[in-house]
């Protein structure tokens, strides 16, 4: 295989990996700032074993996500060097503006959000649990403001021709303002508030199913509930928003997204389908017009199609662009009628009869962080074939001084060191599941401990030696 | 050129990447030196009060090197590029071993087998110490130069960073660190594992400059060109002199039981060492030995000036909010360690 296409799989593999994290730190810290709020007012035994429960969490998610994600920083340098020194004046400002604003913030208070119980009184540690979620919201404006700029570039001119080629800041506010910026980052926004939101639901409905710490499941299941149905909601006019911006600016990937190949005609939308790219055709369930009357608001408006884009202006996989794109949108959609559903049972007082909903939710985790990623590979190869969107070509961006070998050897690598974290992050989440929303040290503790025969405290140091010794 | 108390602003924004790397090597040296003396602490407790000593604030201490990163790749474009495909291999190497480190730091705690907790001990442990060795190595190289072709490009191959010198700078790197930690643990603990940390102070200072010495006088002997610099311009001699006092200093104040002022001898000795590696190699970023045209210095391989001038607004903005939730941070944590149901 030829370096392009390994440095892609190598970027792939590596951000998708990193991006399950990070929205998981945004919505379970919008869900901490709500519960510990509740706690400070009602002093409530219930929402501080809650809190204290997802902070453990909390902590798990955003370790493997920092540890990811600084790979992500210098693997720009390491493999896209061309593309490095292209937008490095713009995509470098954004990553030191994230680093120094956002990381920072969300790295400092992280340690008093963890370790902090007994050293600072609860408004402070609420405080800091504020600044942690900020943190990680600013990080979001950063990373999407970069990525955007490459989608729609905006406040640059370009100075030197070839290699040395680059683009320069002309106007920092419009480059930060990009025409795509402000709509993408509220659907990444919402997209991360859901994925955490989501796994409070999971994690809640699969105690309701079980019937085990019921006292905090229910009222936790509702908090979440109330921030799903909000967002999943608003999700849709955002989304919508996202692809008119599409639409204006990106029309070979509009187009690709419904597999849509002829100018002339009114384009429809489909609700699935597949694309055969060979012969330039689209089939499936469709509504005839249904993208001409979103995007004109009339249903025999032509729209331009990819055969008016030379070949080498096509994305390459346009079936996948197609694929990814519906699943995205029958996701949202599910996660729309699923939310709607079961505030409609809450109002009807019957939210935790229905044992079958419960166990929907106890998967439905799986639901936004899907769709997060659909979208992203929606955006990413909806792009190709430019990493800079009509101004440099992924296959021009490469390091030219790395080798193929260099990537696979790293791509293996990393192959395997993720496989070994995944695995230790599941085995660690369900362990702290199964432990529950229970205080360690106390009396439920202690019996919940020997049930699961493993009677050692975990802030008992010397219980290790005594196991040892029998 | 348009400067700012009479230095242009590549040259500031240069200053300000120095100080964000210095402000790494002294905040997240003290979590690698205290990882890779790790395995040297026996008892469950006294490795829980140690991992303990740096739990709440290592995350922070790793942003200085995101922001460094940051810093490089926005200011110094073609350098970034440059450093981190030329040095491809071994900064995979370093970003697994930070991987590991923060992993083995986050799950040691989560389950209380033995074999689980030992596992994750030797993980942080060798992972720390690939760390030191890693970006020491790399140190070296970047101070030696690298061979680089007129694109700004690396014409070289990986092998050739695995030198005496750039050998030399990671094991003094690495026994820095060691030092630097150490201390910092001390400052931490009481009772027996106190005294344990006191003589392992002394211990790695001894390492520390052994290593050093020796580092020295390779440099000397077989590079002699790396002290150009301080022949040209004997005032600065002043700075080489300061640091022998500061670590001179050090195991005056460990045996006076002063520790946090032998930790700050040991902090200001990690600036003062890389302010004179920065002396010595400006204005490169990266210097080609065997083609002088491919060399990358602040000038050719910076951003545009508008970009420049953006950065170092961020910066001024920035620096002081984070130096204020890093010192709040601090604060809050001040003194021994106390474990809680909380604690790793």
């Amino acid at each position: 295989m030829d370096v392009e296409i390994l440095a892609r799989i190598q970027f792939a593999f590596t951000i998708a990996f990193h991006y399950i994290y990070p929205p998981l730190s945004i919505g379970l810290g919008l869900i901490l700032v709500i519960m510990e709020g509740l706690y400070l007012k009602t002093r409530s035994r219930i929402y501080e074993q809650a809190v204290r429960f997802w902070i453990r969490i909390f902590a798990l998610i955003f370790g493997i996500g920092v540890a990811t994600g600084i790979i992500m920083e210098f693997e720009f340098g390491t493999n896209w060097a061309t593309y490095s020194k292209y937008v490095g004046d713009i995509f470098g400002s954004a990553l030191a503006a994230e680093g120094i604003f956002a990381f920072a913030l969300e790295s400092g208070f992280l340690g008093v959000l963890i370790f902090g119980w007994k050293r600072v009184s609860p408004p402070v540690h609420f405080f800091s649990t504020i600044m942690v979620f900020l943190g990680s919201l600013f990080s979001a404006i950063w990373i999407t403001v970069a990525n955007s700029w490459q989608q729609t570039p905006a406040g640059f001119h370009i100075v030197g021709e070839g290699l040395n080629a680059r683009a320069e800041i002309t106007d920092f506010w419009a480059m930060v303002f990009n025409p795509s910026s402000v709509d993408r980052l509220l659907h990444v926004w919402i997209g991360a508030i859901l994925a955490g939101t989501f796994l409070v639901l999971s994690v809640n409905a699969w105690y309701i199913v079980h019937k085990k710490h019921l006292e905090i499941a229910r009222p936790s299941f509702k908090i979440a509930l109330t921030v799903a149905t909000v967002f999943s909601l608003l999700q849709l006019f955002i989304g919508h928003r996202s692809a008119d911006d599409v639409s204006k600016y990106q029309p070979a990937k509009l187009a690709a997204m419904e597999g849509h190949y002829d100018s002339s005609s009114r384009a429809d939308m489909y609700l699935f389908g597949h694309v055969d790219a060979r012969h330039e055709k689209t089939s499936g369930l469709k509504i005839p017009g249904g993208l001409s009357f979103l995007v004109h608001g009339d249903f025999n408006a032509p729209i331009r199609g990819l055969r008016s884009f030379r070949p080498d202006e096509r994305p390459s996989q346009v079936n996948s662009v197609f694929q990814f794109y519906h699943l995205m949108v029958i996701i949202g959609t599910s996660m729309i009628a699923l939310t709607l559903f079961a505030s409609w049972c809450w109002w009807k007082g019957k939210l935790f009869d229905k044992r079958w909903l419960m166990w929907i939710f106890a998967f439905s985790v799986l639901l936004p962080q899907i769709a997060n990623q659909c979208g992203w590979f929606t955006a990413e190869m909806g792009r190709q074939p430019w990493v800079v969107y009509g101004l440099l070509r992924t296959s021009d961006a490469l390091s030219k001084v790395v080798t193929a070998n260099q990537i696979v050897f790293s791509l293996i690598l990393f192959t395997l060191v993720y496989i070994v974290l995944f695995a230790l992050f599941l085995f660690l989440l369900n362990r702290k599941i199964q432990h529950g929303p229970v205080d360690y040290g106390t009396k439920e503790h202690i019996e919940e401990g020997t049930k699961r025969d493993n009677p050692i405290l975990e802030h008992d140091p010397d219980a290790i030696v005594i196991r040892k010794k029998s | 050129m348009q400067t700012f108390l009479g230095l242009d602003l590549n040259t500031w924004w240069f200053l300000v990447f120095g100080a964000v790397i210095s402000g790494y090597a002294i905040l997240d040296g003290f979590d690698l030196g205290a990882g890779a003396l790790h395995l040297f602490l026996n008892k469950e407790q006294s490795r829980r009060i140690a991992l303990n000593a740096i739990g709440p604030i290592w995350d922070g201490n790793e942003v200085w090197l995101v922001i460094g990163g940051g810093a490089l790749f926005a200011g110094f474009p073609v350098a970034y590029a440059a450093i981190f495909a030329a040095f491809y291999v071994p900064f995979m190497v370093f970003l697994i071993g930070l991987i590991w480190r923060g992993v083995a730091i986050e799950f040691r705690s989560k389950e209380p087998m033995l074999w689980w907790r030992r596992t994750w001990d030797i993980v942080y442990c060798v992972a720390s110490i690939i760390i030191s060795l890693s970006l020491g190595l790399m140190l070296g190289n970047v101070v030696q130069g690298l061979p680089l072709n007129k694109d700004h490009e690396f014409a070289g191959n990986w092998l050739s960073f695995f030198n005496p010198f750039a050998i030399f700078v990671a094991i003094t790197t690495l026994a820095l660190f060691m030092m630097h930690g150490a201390i910092f643990l001390t400052m931490k603990t009481e009772n027996r594992l106190y005294v344990k940390m006191h003589l392992l102070s002394n211990n790695f200072t001894i390492f520390f400059v052994v290593s050093f010495v020796i580092t020295t006088l390779y440099t000397l002997l077989y590079i002699p060109h790396l002290s150009d610099f301080f022949k040209g311009h004997p005032g600065y001699f002043l700075i080489p002199l300061l640091m022998t006092l500061c670590i001179a200093n050090i195991p005056r104040q460990i045996k006076k039981g002063k520790y946090r002022y032998a930790f700050a001898s040991s902090a200001v000795t990690i600036a003062l060492l890389l302010i004179m590696v920065a002396l010595e190699v400006f204005p490169y970023l990266l210097y080609s030995p065997a083609n002088p045209s491919g060399s990358i210095t602040v000038y050719n391989g910076a951003a545009s000036l508008k970009t420049v001038k953006i950065l170092l607004i961020i910066a001024l903005i920035g620096t002081p909010l984070a130096a204020t939730y890093t010192s709040f941070v601090f604060w809050t944590f001040k003194g021994k360690v106390r474990l809680d149901e909380m604690s790793y």
